[in-house]
Order: structure tokens, then C-alpha cells, then sequence
């Protein structure tokens, strides 16, 4: 009798030590890749990009996981963050530090900046996703790494953008990929760590104007592959804000390299 | 520590504390640059306080040493910048250029940068990490990514920070002085 209830005990503590960690990190394995930003040395060409093996939270950061991370950061409440970090609709729609659990709790928080989005990522020792790293993983399905190729998967992933925006995101946790993330498309926008760098020009023959000096080396960037509209999209969508921006439809997740250390 | 250098230490931390009271005393404004709180080291590999510049007018850029295109024109186009400035200003203004590259700007890199742009005092070359120089160029609007083979793409954006951290003027005028940022830096 004594010895079951020690079991249960230690099988109940187990559980607890389980969920206590709280955020769920998938290992991905990096590797070359070929972007849909042209990533060479001289304006509009293409290169094949290495990623490193990083590890990418398996959902958006949910409103329940920012409620708590609020409670430890007064800084970033709403009303307290400045306005060079966030702007007057940060986190309008809650959540707030001393909100109680309710049926939002399982939603992707959105209404937060990207100085916000860094600073909770760097409290869990995480940081931003970079745009290759997200595009990286966002190119995979169920069953393939890159499905990019692929009309059928394009089609799919084209739908959700077909929605109306005004939409509640609904909760996160949707199928997973080949990897075990979720959510990468159909449920919000997300922020990434150099989503004010991947400026698209209108016209890469434009290069002997002023540009040229705008934009030092490579200059100005050209998409790479013109028929990824999804990607096409998301890259206009985050080359258009600031950094204390906020949207009701743009959330974020965290990604740290594999070996646990923010880089 | 002799009774001396004791002394000296309570003066200096005196003074440093009077400092940091003057600076308590009016409340940063929320849109000032200098709410943000990056840890810092300068060409001489001191730490450098982002917010010790607060009371005077700044121009502040980004920059990476093994850039050979457009980051010298930028040292160029302040320091031409700094030459147009009326002389009250030009006496106050200070310096300050962080590395987009930490990696590779090294403090002794950034001390041979402003040995070879001949940066006088007023000048001060930072780095710190790969995280406070996105923030950074996030405040000030500057764009740069990094590409597989090492070199940067970036946008060149001068800002001049009023006295309280504010972007009082920004320009994409690189390799001249522009005059509005001249006019700009009167009321500054």
C-alpha cells in the first residue's frame, strides 16, 4: 500500500517535471537550401544557402504562455513597454499579466511587436527565427522537407490567404510536419529576426540609380522564384513593418541552435 | 588602495551617482532610442553606456569594417556632415557608428577603423551582440542581412538624435552632406 502510493507520488512528480519546462522545441537538421530571396553576391542571382541544424518551438507562442511571461517582465505590459518597442495597439486585445486562464488561452498571441516577440523569446534563451531558418521549415509537409515544388502543396498553402483576415486565429497545435512543427501556415503571420532586411525591389535592373548606393554590396534584392506566392506574400507583409508594429493577425515563435545555446 | 585613491574612487562615484540622479530627475521619452539598454564596448574596449550621450545631439549609423563600398562614403558623408554643422553644434555633437558584424569588428578592428577614417574624439565605434545590433538598426532603420558569402546587404541611414534620443532627422544621402540634416542639427 505504501509502496503504491510512493510510486503514484513519483509517477505524479515525474508528470509534473514533464510539463513544468514548459516550451516544445523540434530539431531540425538545417542543410542547403535554396531560398526564394536571391542570396547572391551580386544583385537578383541566386546561391544556395546553408542553414545550420537549429531547433524551432513546434506552435506560435500562445496568449497563456505571454499572460505569464508578462508576470516576470512588468516592463512589457501593455502601457509600460515604450513606444520606440511598441506601438498604441500592442496587445490591445489582452493578454494582460493578471488576466485569469480563459478560452483565448490556447490562441497564438498577436498584437506584439518584434522588440517584444525577442524579448520573450530571449527570456526562454531562444532568440527569433531568421528568414531562411523560417523559410526553411515552412517548406516542408507532412511527409517532405521541401514540398515547395509541389502545385498541390502550393494550392493549399494559398487557401488560407484566401480567408478574410478579420478571422479570430484559432487555437494553435494543428497537424504537424515532417519535423513535428505546426502552424507554419494557415493561423498568423510571424515575425522574424531580420524581417526588416529581406527588401524586395520593384526592378533589379534598376541598379545604376541611387539605389546603388542606398543598398552597399549585393544592393537590392529580386525574388528568386516569382510563382511562390505564399512566401512572396509574407516577405511584402514583413518588409512593410516596423519594428514596434503590431497586427492582429502577425504572431511569433522562438528558435535556438541545437545545441541549446542562443547564437 | 591607499586613502588617495579611496578618495578619488568616492569622487568619481559621486559623481557618476549626481549623474545618474540629473538623468533620473526628467523621465526619457518613450519614443527616445535610448530606452533601449545594449551592452556595449567601444574602439578603446571600455564598455560604452548608449544612453551616456543623452543631453547632446548625435549622429548615429551602422556600419561593417570589411564593407568596401558604401561604409567608407558613410564615415566620409559625417564627418563632412559634422564640418557643416554651426559651431555650437559641431562642439557638442558626438559619434556614434555600430557594427552590424560584431563577429569580425573586433575592438582592435574598430580601433584600426577610426585610426583609418581618422575619428577624432567625438567619435565612438561600438559593437556588442549579434541581438543588440538588430535592435539597433531596428531603432534606426536600417536594413541589413547577412549573405552566405560573408558580405552584407544594407541600406545606408544616417540619423541625427536630438538631445533627448528622438530621431530628429534620417537620411539616405550618402557620399554628400545633406542639407536638411545641416538645417536639421539648428534646432536640434
Amino acid at each position: 500500500m505504501r509502496r503504491a502510493r510512493t510510486g503514484a507520488l513519483a509517477a505524479a512528480l515525474a508528470t509534473a517535471c514533464a510539463i513544468a519546462p514548459g516550451a516544445d522545441y523540434a530539431p531540425l537538421p538545417g542543410g542547403e537550401f535554396t531560398s526564394a530571396l536571391p542570396q547572391g553576391a551580386t544583385p537578383g542571382t541566386t546561391a544556395v544557402a546553408r542553414v545550420a541544424p537549429f531547433q524551432l518551438r513546434t506552435t506560435p507562442v500562445t496568449r497563456a504562455e505571454f499572460r505569464a511571461f508578462l508576470a516576470l517582465h512588468p516592463a512589457w505590459r501593455r502601457g509600460q513597454a515604450p513606444a520606440v518597442f511598441a506601438d498604441a495597439a500592442y496587445l490591445a486585445d489582452g493578454p494582460a499579466a493578471d488576466d485569469r486562464p480563459d478560452v483565448a488561452d490556447a490562441r497564438p498571441v498577436t498584437e506584439v511587436s518584434w522588440f517584444a516577440a525577442q524579448a520573450f523569446c530571449e527570456s526562454e534563451g531562444a532568440r527569433l527565427p531568421t528568414w531562411l531558418e523560417w523559410e526553411f521549415a515552412a517548406a516542408a509537409d507532412e511527409t517532405r522537407a521541401d514540398a515547395r515544388s509541389d502545385p498541390a502543396w502550393r494550392q493549399r498553402i494559398l487557401s488560407w490567404y484566401a480567408q478574410p483576415a478579420t478571422a479570430t486565429p484559432q487555437d494553435v497545435g494543428g497537424p504537424p510536419d515532417l519535423h513535428g512543427v505546426r502552424d507554419l501556415h494557415g493561423l498568423v503571420w510571424e515575425w522574424v529576426d531580420d524581417f526588416n532586411a529581406l527588401f524586395v525591389a520593384g526592378d533589379s535592373r534598376n541598379q545604376g540609380d541611387p539605389d546603388t548606393l542606398r543598398f552597399c554590396g549585393a544592393g537590392a534584392i529580386s525574388m528568386a522564384d516569382r510563382d511562390n506566392y505564399a512566401v512572396l506574400m509574407r516577405v511584402a507583409l514583413l518588409s512593410s513593418l516596423s519594428a514596434p508594429d503590431t497586427l492582429r493577425t502577425l504572431g511569433f515563435r522562438c528558435a535556438r541552435p541545437a545545441t541549446g545555446e542562443p547564437r | 588602495m591607499t586613502s588617495l585613491t579611496r578618495r578619488n574612487a568616492l569622487g568619481l562615484f559621486a559623481c557618476a551617482a549626481l549623474a545618474a540622479s540629473a538623468r533620473a530627475a526628467a523621465p526619457l521619452p518613450g519614443d527616445s532610442v535610448y530606452q533601449l539598454h545594449p551592452r556595449l564596448v567601444d574602439q578603446d574596449g571600455r564598455p560604452f553606456d548608449w544612453g551616456s550621450t543623452r543631453g547632446e545631439p548625435v549622429l548615429a549609423s551602422m556600419f561593417y569594417t570589411s564593407c568596401e563600398m558604401v561604409c567608407p562614403l558613410i564615415f566620409e558623408s559625417i564627418r563632412r556632415t559634422v564640418d557643416a554643422f554651426d559651431k555650437p553644434v559641431r562642439d557638442r555633437v558626438r559619434v556614434v557608428m555600430v557594427s552590424f558584424d560584431p563577429e569580425r569588428d573586433t575592438v582592435a578592428v574598430l580601433k584600426e577603423t577610426a585610426a583609418r577614417h581618422h575619428c577624432d574624439g567625438r567619435w565612438s565605434l561600438v559593437r556588442g551582440s549579434a541581438a543588440d545590433a538588430r535592435r539597433i538598426a531596428a531603432l534606426l532603420g536600417i536594413q541589413y542581412r547577412r549573405l552566405p558569402s560573408g558580405e552584407f546587404n544594407h541600406s545606408s541611414v544616417i540619423s541625427l538624435l536630438d538631445a533627448e534620443g528622438r530621431i530628429a532627422r534620417r537620411t539616405s544621402t550618402v557620399g554628400d552632406v545633406d542639407p536638411a540634416l545641416v538645417a536639421a542639427a539648428k534646432s536640434v
